[in-house]
């Protein structure tokens, strides 16, 4: 590597790999919930296996994009980063935070937590994503500002790119957002409006910025482009993000109390919201396509394409499937949403922090050719290809689950109850469990592929 | 392409674009909060139902209910569970559970006083008078 502080990202990736692992776990014991109802309870009820699986992905995707961080700052801004023994504090303090927080979950009643983490003096807890007790919000808090600290002092100090901007931008955005997360007024109404501040415009706003500007500091690396058709792109790419995402919100709108005219700011605008990921599909295969260099980690490119393809189908097209409100008015609340939610999150965040991984984990590791072995690279292409199928069986069979429990709950002209509507779509949940047992040896193999050949730099 | 639309010209699409639209979302927000109060009735919420969503978060409900159709798809909507099932039905459900018949999906027994469980009904009560431009489509949620 060419400045010795971006080594700080090391312990950040494998941090986020290990919690990956654990989300898959317990989202493998939820699909079996589904259809075995009284599976593993009462020692793991449901709800305490889903706030695992979702707050799990959180904070490991967090973990990637600190790490991505520490990895690219200091490339770009042509100097160390501002302090390493800072970074390595605090990400002794996020996993101890993190993993306090999940055992927490798995080893007291939610009730019981909130009392004992004082949730009566400021109530933030039992919302769905921001279930964490509000003591470790106050942390999350400490943690991000101290890394924008980190990074800013880094980037303002040394060479300013439009990717560092774009980053910092997006990081800044983040922490400002979760703010949000502090504010539960007793009205549920303004509750949900204000919740969607933080969860919205995290996903279909600032992180779209975070990912796009590591994609295009890996797309540079990799194919050697010129640095200011990149920036170009860049810029165009996050101008559609924002000013699509941002009025998209209104999508969330439509039947939680609010005005009925984000019927249509909500729709019009939403249905806008693929394009920045169709140009972020252009944006790649063109880079690629017009490569002025061969590098050699080749899986590294097709973590970067195959994001940009995956987030167009998760984001954008099953996105716009149920994004128009005469449609969303039959689909809202039912399987659609998981189908579209785990496509987007794992073709939009979890690959684009893989896609980091894939390309900076040789390098961090002192791989001389800036790459593994022949070995090491196929293994994790069959991982790649697992996992990305398997997620793309996972989110058919819930399209077809929630296409199902549209029609028998709500148009069918004898509409079942929910548990009666359950039992009859129950293949479906079946099958995607099946799917996620698929995604589960996908990701043992990808772990098998860094110690797989090249036993010197293991 | 490279002639006609630059770096500049990106980078002002960026900055305009996205403080133009910071700016009409925060409109947006604005007259949001001021036509709130006709459909969300607030002054229908008193102690009891405040009491109510505080039970309703301290227990993660959201973790396998939709409530207004946000939340987890593994059991039913409660946003409207107050007119589809009736006053007395909810405390009694709460009160009779885990079910335990086995293979079946199962809710945990919060113990939950009787005081707690009526806000918890009042707060549902109120939730299912809230104006949803008439979603959920149905009664079954």
């Amino acid at each position: 590597m060419l400045y010795s502080s971006q080594a700080v990202a090391k312990p950040y990736f494998i941090a986020a790999i290990g919690l990956f692992v654990g989300q898959i776990l317990f989202g493998v014991i939820m699909g079996l919930q589904y259809v075995v109802g009284d599976f593993l309870f009462p020692l793991i009820p449901f709800n305490v296996a889903r706030m695992v699986h979702t707050n799990l992905l959180i904070v490991w995707l967090l973990f990637g994009f600190m790490g991505a961080s520490y990895y690219l700052v200091p490339e770009e801004s042509e100097k160390e980063l501002h302090s390493p023994k800072l970074a390595l504090a605090l990400f002794w303090i996020f996993l101890g935070a993190g993993v306090l927080t999940i055992l927490g979950y798995l080893l007291v009643p939610y009730a019981q937590l909130a009392e004992l983490t004082g949730n009566s003096i400021l109530p933030t807890m039992g919302r769905e994503f921001l279930e964490q007790p509000t003591i470790i919000k106050i942390g999350i808090v400490v943690v991000v500002l101290g890394f924008l600290y980190n990074v800013g002092m880094t980037i303002l100090q040394g060479r300013k790119t439009v990717i560092t901007l774009v980053l910092l931008t997006g990081l800044v955005g983040l922490a400002v957002l979760f703010l949000f997360s502090f504010y539960n007024p007793t009205n549920l109404v303004l509750d949900k409006y204000f919740w969607w501040w933080v969860v919205h415009l995290w996903v279909e706003g600032v992180w779209e910025l975070i990912m796009a500007s590591i994609l295009a500091f890996v797309l540079i690396k990799v194919t050697g482009v010129d640095r200011e058709v990149i920036e170009k792109w860049l810029y165009i790419i996050i101008a559609m993000a924002l000013i699509t995402g941002l009025i998209g919100t209104g999508h969330h709108y439509f039947w939680i109390g609010a005005p009925e005219y984000w019927q249509w700011w909500g729709s019009i605008f939403s249905a806008l919201e693929p394009i920045p990921f169709v140009l972020m599909m252009l944006f790649a295969f063109t880079m690629v396509k017009n490569k002025r260099r061969e590098h050699p980690n080749k899986i590294a490119t097709l973590w970067a394409l195959g994001t940009a393809v995956v987030a167009f189908l998760g984001a954008g097209v099953w996105g716009f499937l149920h994004t128009l409100a005469p449609v969303n008015y039959y689909t809202h609340g039912t399987q659609l949403t998981a189908a579209h939610g785990h496509l987007a999150f794992y073709g939009a965040y979890v690959m684009i922090v893989l896609t980091i991984i894939s390309y900076a984990m040789p390098i961090l590791r002192g791989k001389e050719s800036e790459a593994n072995c022949e070995q090491a690279q196929r293994f994790e292409t069959w991982a790649f290809w697992l996992m990305t199928i398997a997620m793309l069986c996972i989110t058919l069979f819930l399209t077809v689950a929630g296409a199902l429990q549209v029609y028998l709950m709500r148009a069918a002209e004898n509409p079942l109850s929910f548990m009666v509507m359950q039992d009859k779509i129950a293949l479906w949940y079946w099958l995607r469990e099946g799917a996620g047992v698929v995604f589960l040896i996908g990701l043992v193999a990808y772990i098998a592929s860094f110690f797989v050949g090249d036993k010197k730099a293991g | 392409m490279n002639e006609i639309f630059t770096k500049s010209m990106a980078r002002n699409v960026y900055y305009g674009g996205s403080i133009f639209f910071i700016l009409l979302f925060l409109a947006l927000t604005l007259d949001t909060t001021i036509a709130l109060p006709e459909r969300d009735h607030r002054e229908n919420i008193t102690e009891q139902v405040a009491h109510g969503k505080t039970i309703w978060e301290e227990n993660d409900c959201i973790g396998c209910h939709t409530l207004l159709g946000e939340g987890a798809y593994f059991a039913p909507e409660l946003g409207n569970v107050y007119k589809r099932r009736g006053p007395g039905f909810i405390k009694a459900w709460l009160k009779a559970m885990p079910t335990n018949v086995p293979g079946r999906r199962q809710m945990p027994n919060f113990n939950l006083t009787d005081e707690e469980l009526d806000a918890l009904e009042a707060f549902l009560k109120w939730s299912s008078e809230i104006n949803t431009a008439n979603w959920p489509p149905n009664i079954e949620g």
